[in-house]
């Protein structure tokens, strides 16, 4: 099998001139899984970009079953057998599914027109593969975040790929979703398919994987079999240092001064009657599965959805129509698990972005904002938070990797000076040593006096960070856990409901 | 379910609802208004910036916008113009080449504003208000503001018909019908869908983002080319001022039918609805005898009503397919 399969040789390339690949040289064989793993920024997604054809290096080659293989975009690639899941889904949500599976390969009819039975059948036998029950003339917009990471596969299904490159595929996926992925992903390994795993879990990787890479500063600084890498081996690869712990020590802050009190907070169809209080200095833990209300309540409580009955108490002020103006104004910050849609303009510059929600206090006398005054106080921020990055006035924050945009849209929060925080998977797809980073940052805005609202979907997390967590289901909070009484067989318990637990 | 069903299905055809109130509301006050001459007229005035509405429509799918189509329409009428000049082609031939090159005309104009969005990446806005001066620059400079006779052949083309329906019926609907299929029915239809909803994801889709935006200005410079040479057969004398204004015309029509300036969203159905309404109203105010000084407000209000009444859906429909996490 030797030559088969995928060869990177020598790959190099430079951002803004920031280096993030150095003389990469890999290989990727046919039925078997690779696991890539790295920091956020090690250079993982920019070596599988070159890969995937959407960007070209500036230096080294690849070998495609020994024929040189370098693909222009991302059609190429398609062409070539190469398939890229990306972790920010690419479908067009005004499409349908069908559509969204065939967008460059529609079959068609002798007029050139598409046959859309022809669409439709092919479409529903791949859903089937994928195991995903829903008619594929459904519009993707009214797809939930896992049903639209499946439509993916079945796009890369589709192309026949004998390369699949999955980026951070399960971040969004309930657990019975990700096995369902695994099971798909074990079929095309077994067909032959090479298949590139990118993940920060590595629990996924020791599962999935038969062999392991290792990305750190843009350097392989190892790869081999799997059995190889156990867990703590991967973590000091990637860290380049060996890290003892995970999250730091919990001390525990909470004052009795109460910042945020919300009083039967209802909306019809979304939550219901929700009480909770959380008090300076506090962290306090929102879990639930997917689709349990989390996000939905942290809206609310934002004004960016409007509660039909209950109340609000903000630092003591009543309020009974929540806009996202008036949180601003009783200094709340909502950070949000869409950082691409939602927490970044990606196109501007990162200086601008962290001043965005404080251009007010930036202005001179006059009013008018002076460029130089923001690059200075948002530099400050970047580098309190460690973004890594080239010049922050000139450099997109596009070009940043996951966990530094994570720390962009937190740098832009604290430089308004919140101090009641609504965190809404603040850790999700983004690496360990980024994570733990990211919980100091907390902490350290609890020590300051700040409320904070985690809501995560990773119980360790929450159980290592929070104060106190509150369990949803089905739009209600279902149970509260004081620190003392946090077991993971409760909370997950009281997460999935009662009947669940005892089937 | 189903009440909501229903107040998304009301909400969705919107346009449509005000349309025929508008229409209702013309007929009982001017029965005359109901009569089929009436209403084939309307149509006809409308067909003109209905094809260049459907035109625009695909500009506006990719998030684009030609504000240059009044300058087209001119300078293409303008170059069927000059080939009607020459008496060797006074006759049905000379028609038929003087089509052409108002449609040649009108194909390198849209070219020309797509080589300077796509290939120089200058924004449309820019591009298209450039042209839209330049265009009519252009054609000031070659007919040194001299009017254009139409000779007979032409305007019989123009006064002609099918099966007794009006020329430029007929080809309001072929090119309604054409453009309809190339959006719902072809690859490189729905993939104009894709580009618009989000460009870089259409790229790394592997979609050919360039040549799909290249495409859809060079069909807006054909559909106002199309527009020019039918309106210029029916008027027989080109002057100064011919198609000045008329992108207002066509994008009010254009959105009016439901096509979304954030583009993604529009059907060339959109086109025929958008277009007959304005023509509608500004029909029927003549009917009904509204004062002629205050035309432009009710026309401008009631495109403001429409507007207004579709923003408020889009929100409201957003409430409705929102995921429902508890039964109550």
């Amino acid at each position: 099998m030797s030559g088969a399969g995928l060869s990177i040789r020598g790959i190099g390339k430079s951002f803004f001139g920031v280096p993030v690949l150095t003389d990469v040289s890999l290989e990727i064989r046919p039925g078997r899984v690779l696991g890539l793993v790295g920091q956020n920024g090690a250079g993982k997604s920019t070596l599988m970009n070159i890969v995937g054809g959407n960007t070209a290096p500036d230096s080294g080659d690849m070998l495609l079953d020994d024929k040189a293989y370098g693909p222009a975009n991302a059609r190429e690639a398609e062409r070539s057998g190469v398939a890229f899941i990306h972790q920010e889904l690419n479908l067009f949500a005004n499409l349908s599914i069908a559509e969204n599976i065939f967008i460059t390969a529609m079959p068609r009819g002798p007029a050139g027109l598409i046959d859309r039975n022809r669409l439709r059948r092919r479409a529903t036998d791949l859903l089937r593969e994928v195991d995903l029950d829903l008619s594929p003339d459904t519009l993707v917009e009214q797809l939930s975040p896992g049903e639209r990471q499946l439509v993916e596969v079945s796009k890369a299904l589709q192309l026949d790929a004998r390369i699949v490159i999955f980026d951070e595929p399960t971040t969004s996926l309930t657990p019975r979703e990700t096995s369902r992925l695994f099971a798909l992903i074990d079929r095309l390994r077994s067909g032959g398919t090479a298949v590139v795993y990118i993940s920060h879990i590595l629990a996924d990787i020791e599962t999935l994987a038969d062999d392991v890479a290792v990305l750190r500063d843009g350097k392989l600084v190892a790869a081999g079999p799997r059995p190889d890498f156990p867990a703590s081996r991967m973590i000091n690869l990637m860290l380049g240092r060996d890290i003892d712990q995970l999250y730091p020590p919990h001390r525990s802050a909470v004052r009795d001064e109460v910042l945020l009190e919300a009083e039967g907070l209802s909306l019809p169809g979304v939550v219901k009657g929700i009480d909770l209080s959380l008090r300076q200095g506090e962290i306090l833990g929102l879990f639930g599965l997917m689709g349990s209300g989390r996000t939905e309540l942290a809206r609310l409580l934002f004004g960016l959805d409007r509660f039909h009955s209950g109340e609000l108490v903000v630092q003591g002020e009543r309020v009974t129509r929540m806009t996202p103006r008036r949180a601003i104004a009783a200094r709340m910050a909502f950070i949000t698990e869409n950082r691409r849609e939602e927490g970044l303009m990606m196109n501007v510059s990162i200086a601008e972005n962290i001043a965005l929600a404080s251009l007010r206090a930036l202005g001179n006398a006059l009013g008018l904002l002076d460029k130089r005054a923001i690059t200075a106080s948002a530099a400050t921020f970047a580098s309190a938070l460690q973004v890594r990055s080239g010049p922050i006035d000139t450099q997109p924050a596009r070009s940043l990797s996951g966990g530094n945009q994570q720390k962009v849209v937190i740098a832009k929060w604290l430089m308004s000076g919140p101090s009641i925080f609504l965190l809404d998977e603040p850790t999700r797809g983004i690496d360990v040593a980024a994570k733990y980073e990211i919980y100091s940052i907390v902490k350290d805005l609890v020590a300051a006096g700040s409320g904070v609202i985690f809501i995560s979907s990773e119980i360790e997390e929450v159980m290592a960070m929070a104060d106190r967590i509150l369990v949803m289901r089905q739009g209600e909070i279902a149970s509260a856990f004081a620190r003392e009484r946090f077991s993971k067989a409760s909370i997950l318990r009281a997460a999935f409901g009662e009947k669940e637990a005892a089937a | 379910m189903t009440r909501s069903r229903l107040a998304e299905l009301l909400l969705r055809n919107m346009t449509v609802f005000i349309f025929l109130a508008v229409f209702l509301y013309f007929g009982v006050q001017a029965p005359r208004f109901f009569g089929v001459e009436s209403i084939a007229n309307i149509v006809k005035q409308a067909s003109f910036i209905g094809v260049i509405a459907v035109g625009m429509t695909f500009v506006l799918l990719t998030a684009g916008i030609d504000l240059s189509v009044g300058s087209n329409m001119y300078l293409s009428a303008m170059a069927a113009g000059y080939v009607l000049q020459n008496p060797a082609l006074q006759n049905g031939w000379g028609v038929l080449v003087a089509l052409l090159a108002g449609l040649s005309t009108g194909i390198v104009f849209g070219a020309i504003n797509a080589f300077c969005i796509v290939v120089l990446r200058i924004t449309p806005f820019l591009v298209t208000l450039a042209t839209l001066v330049a265009g009519r620059g252009v054609g000031t400079a070659i007919t040194e503001s001299f009017g254009i006779e139409y000779p007979p052949p032409y305007l019989a083309f123009g006064a002609s018909g099918l099966f007794g329906i009006p020329m430029p019926i007929v080809v309001f609907a072929v090119v309604v019908l054409a453009a309809h299929i190339v959006l719902s029915r072809t690859q490189f239809g729905r993939q104009i869908y894709a580009v618009g909803r989000d460009p870089e994801a259409a790229r790394k889709a592997g979609i050919a983002v360039d040549r799909i935006t290249f495409s859809v200005y060079v069909i807006c410079g054909l559909c106002a080319a199309i527009g020019g040479v039918t309106l210029i057969a029916l008027i027989g004398r080109l002057n100064q001022t011919f198609g000045v204004g008329k992108e207002f015309d066509v994008i009010t029509a254009a959105v009016l039918g439901g096509t979304s300036l954030f583009g993604g969203a529009g059907t060339a159905w959109g086109a025929v609805v958008g277009s007959s309404l304005v023509q509608m109203v500004q029909s029927g105010m003549i009917f009904v005898g509204v004062n002629i000084y205050l035309q432009p407000m009710v026309l401008a209000a009631i495109i403001f009503l429409a507007i207004l009444i579709d923003s408020l859906r889009n929100g409201r429909l957003e409430k409705l397919r929102r995921r429902r996490l508890r039964p109550d």
